[in-house]
């Protein structure tokens, strides 16, 4: 009899789901890992108050034939085992191929008041919306950059919440020049087009930013700047953030070599999903911002070729490569104007789990001599979200990824089932 | 057996009431805005809604450092914030 | 070619300290360093002011150096914690040494007192039961050891002191020493680097002693004391090629740090899980609360060992005008100060506070 391959996948966002089909499609044993509690990344983050998409609640039917483990974080990675902790313990589990399907944070830069309470990221207030958090009434700005603005903005109105604005860092001549070529990709044109539609009574506003976020203990109002000057717009919550960057710590733990060039690390992939190390596949945008066609295309392709039929897989390459290069287009449209680069003051706080404040790490230097005088970036988000905010700021970019992958249990870091002491 | 329609939990010694399937980060909104205290005492909640920034952390029946963006919420709960 | 009283090579807190006990005697002084300043052992370590009773020499410049550090108390760099060091006994042998250890310290002017079982666990409720007896050393405290470093490194450079950092010193000249960069400096050398002691002082022997720290998140109050076994030195002063001891200590953040183990001769940085394993699991025997807490990060750093355990403070033989402060094992840090003022001592040819003989870098090679 021969032995079933077994294929990890690390992520149920549509990267992982379509993984998941493609790779159970040939028999294999497929188990699917993700830290949230329930299946769909961040895209299709199951909402409490609507029913999923359709294409959502298909792909989430694929993980019927596999070993689901919802609730489950990834601590450690050696040899071609994972050690995993969930609420109620850890184990080991080994594979013979392993794809990462880890996706996107989002890109979160500092500037006055942003550790308001009422202050989240722009896709942050959505995912607290589809979790239930109460909006009725309330007035939200959503701010910063990129396509995610007007869904995450789309979104919060479908909750209840009065949208007053969206704020789009990009000129005017960008976002319009880009909105002209939506007609290379159709699906794109039409999802533009219904978001335009569905916030049609809300300003949305280009060449903006927020500069401040002001209130005592919570968020009471917002400072603007644009092309007219600034204003100040009283609020309950502002979501606002700088498009999203590639969650690489789990390859880097692997050894996946990363992208040269890019500002936030991205996983080294070819078109196939292979990374430099031999059984570990990536899928979606933990290999370069993609959104969700890529995603799916590039779950499906992994899928395949973790199962060992290579044929399929590259059947799916024109696919591939058309959603690539509109991911691409998106990326030269976004990029951030330099003036948010210099948002944050002296006291504005830069680590957030460490308070430490601009003025902190300038009077320490530079780079690793700084983070170890000042503890930046050595709280418990492990560095995620000052270090991408450093990175983009033009900091030296933070050392490579440690243990544990996430904080975790002492007691899941001393077990062990195999190993035994001198 | 259908699931409960409604959840009954505690946040600060306060019984809040939310629908099924919602997160205790919802819960903990429900009241107060302060979800835990930075090194320097200043007031936090979430911010990135999907575990990644750690401002949610709360105890829950007595296990610190809790994201409460990333659990359900369940009856009889008792939820502390740092407030 | 510029000319110095004393050129340091090496900013950990060793040569920090030594810079600045250098600098503040009048000396012109320079260091060079390559990475960041307390980047090496330094950035690893506890930062535990702590004083080892079970070698004499040891003893002497732990004290002698403990003393000294009660200056920076008040220092907010120092991130001063008096939290004292709990010691505890889980067999009779232990338990019957204690009173010798409080003697020993006595006799240095440390004081201690003995705990039984009952006061144990009134110190310090999280110990596992079955714990015999303990040994308190209340006025022992903590500080944040790169910080530290920075500061005694300004301070150096406040008094003019030339700072020389991303340099190296690519070797040791007549007169001097030449950098990376080609440029000579001339004067006196002090080799105060650590584990990479070979590089320039190939004569003096030295080995690398890994070891393991996990820190967790926030829990204040749940660890009063240091806590340490009072078999530690059978690790620290043993001869085995791994082994692990029970230390941990609350930070002054609330944070508690987790040590400890000891790797002879591996020199790869990476952490280790079967060390990791080993070291919780015996930390998880004295204090079994541990397992819950949520570990942040975990990282090694080496420790630079040589054959006696004893730091080399003195002129190194055999070589014209170099002297050297370096392989302190665990005790960096505790000693970084003391080291430092022997070193001025002896350079000075004033009579060091302590006897200098046991630290001498000659007794490697009779």
């Amino acid at each position: 009899m021969t032995e079933t391959r077994h294929i990890v996948i690390v992520g149920a966002g549509p990267a992982g789901l379509a993984a998941a089909r493609a790779a159970t499609s040939h028999g294999a044993r497929v188990s699917v890992i993700d830290a949230q509690p329930a299946a769909g990344g961040q895209v299709w983050r199951h909402d409490v108050a609507h029913a999923s998409k359709r294409a959502a609640r298909v792909a989430i039917a694929a993980l019927e034939r596999v070993e689901w483990l919802a609730g489950h974080t990834v601590i450690a990675a050696t040899g071609q085992t994972l050690l995993v902790e969930s609420r109620d313990g850890a184990f080991d589990i080994g594979y013979d191929a392993l794809i990462l399907a880890t996706g996107a944070r989002e890109l979160l830069l500092p500037f006055p008041g942003w550790t308001l309470p009422g202050v989240t990221g722009a896709g942050g207030l959505q995912a607290l919306a589809k979790q239930g958090w109460p909006l009725a009434g309330k007035r939200v700005i959503v701010a910063g950059s990129g396509p995610l603005l007007l869904a995450s903005a789309a979104s919060l109105r479908a909750h209840g919440a009065q949208v007053l604005g969206v704020y789009e860092q990009a000129s005017r001549h960008a976002v319009t020049t880009f909105a002209a070529r939506l007609w290379r990709w159709p699906q794109r044109a039409v999802q533009a087009l219904a978001l335009r539609t569905r916030l049609a009574s809300v300003p949305y506003r280009c060449a903006s930013h927020v500069r401040a976020a002001l209130g005592d203990d919570r968020l009471e109002a917002v400072e603007i700047v644009s092309p007219h000057g600034v204003t100040r717009i009283a609020c309950n919550y502002l979501a606002i953030g700088y498009g999203l960057v590639p969650n690489t710590g789990l390859a880097e733990l692997l050894g996946c070599a990363l992208q040269v060039g890019p500002t936030h690390p991205a996983v080294q992939v070819d078109a196939l999903g292979r990374t430099s190390v031999a059984n570990v596949y990536a899928a979606g945008e933990i290999g370069g911002i993609g959104g969700l066609a890529c995603a799916r295309i590039e779950g499906t392709i992994a899928g395949h070729m973790a199962a060992g039929d290579s044929e399929t897989a590259a059947a799916c390459l024109p696919r591939r490569a058309r959603a690539r290069r509109f991911a691409t287009a998106l990326a030269h449209t976004f990029t951030l104007d330099p003036r948010l680069h210099a948002l944050a003051t002296p006291d504005t706080i830069v680590c957030r789990c460490e308070d430490v404040t601009l003025a902190d790490l300038a009077a320490a230097g530079d780079g690793r001599g700084a983070r170890l005088a000042t503890r930046c970036g050595m709280g418990a988000c492990q560095g995620r979200i000052c270090g991408s905010a450093l990175t983009e700021l033009g900091h030296a970019s933070p050392r490579g990824v440690r243990l544990p992958l996430f904080p975790a249990r002492l007691d899941t870091l001393a077990s062990t089932s195999t190993t035994t002491f001198p | 057996m259908s699931a409960p329609k409604s959840i009954r939990l505690s946040v600060n010694g306060q019984p809040v009431e939310v629908p099924s399937g919602t997160s205790v980060a919802v819960a903990v909104a429900q009241a107060t805005s302060v979800f835990r205290r930075s090194r320097h005492g200043q007031p936090r909640a979430p911010l990135c809604g999907m575990g990644m920034c750690f401002e949610c952390r709360v105890n829950i029946d007595g296990r610190a450092h809790v994201r409460a963006c990333m659990t359900p919420a369940r009856d009889g709960m008792q939820v502390r914030s740092d407030d | 070619m510029a000319a110095f009283d004393l050129i340091i090579v090496g900013a950990g807190i060793v040569g920090c300290a030594c810079a600045d006990a250098v600098s503040a005697a009048g000396w012109r002084t320079a260091v060079i360093e390559p990475g960041p300043v307390g980047g090496g052992a330094t950035a690893a370590a506890m930062g535990h002011l702590v004083a080892m009773d079970d070698d004499a020499a040891e003893l002497a410049l732990t004290h002698d150096s403990i003393r000294r550090w009660q200056a920076f108390a008040a220092l907010p760099a120092a991130e001063f914690s008096r939290c004292g060091t709990l010691w505890v006994a889980r067999n009779e042998a232990e338990a019957n040494a204690i009173d010798t250890r409080i003697a020993r310290l006595a006799a240095v002017g440390i004081r201690a007192q003995v705990l039984d079982a009952k006061a144990l666990y009134q110190h310090e409720p999280a110990l596992a039961p079955g714990l015999l007896a303990g040994m308190l050393v209340a006025d022992e405290a903590v500080v944040y050891p790169p910080a530290m470093a920075r500061h005694l490194l300004q301070q150096a450079g406040a008094r003019g002191a030339a700072l020389h950092l991303g340099r190296r010193v690519q070797a040791l000249t007549s007169g001097g020493a030449m950098l990376d960069d080609h440029s000579h400096l001339d004067g006196p050398v002090l080799l105060a680097t650590g584990g990479a002691l070979p590089e320039l002082a190939p004569q003096l022997p030295m080995r690398l002693r890994k070891g393991h720290l996990v820190i967790t998140d926030r829990y204040p109050g749940a660890l009063r004391h240091q806590v340490l076994e009072l078999g530690y030195a059978d690790s620290a002063h043993g001869h085995a090629a791994s082994s692990v001891a029970f230390n941990v200590q609350p930070r002054p953040t609330g944070q508690v740090l987790i040590g400890s183990s000891r790797e002879f001769d591996v020199t790869d940085t990476a952490v280790s899980p079967p060390m990791l394993q080993r070291m919780l699991q015996h930390a998880f025997t004295f204090m079994p609360m541990l397992r819950q807490l949520h570990a942040i990060r975990a990282w090694t750093g080496l420790r630079p060992a040589t054959p006696d355990g004893l730091p080399y403070l003195g002129a190194v033989p055999g070589m014209d005008d170099v002297w050297v402060a370096a392989g302190h094992e665990g005790l960096g840090v505790t000693t970084a100060l003391g080291s430092a003022q022997l070193i001025v001592d002896l350079l000075r040819g004033h009579t060091p506070a302590i006897d200098p003989a046991p630290y001498a870098p000659a007794r490697v090679l009779t």
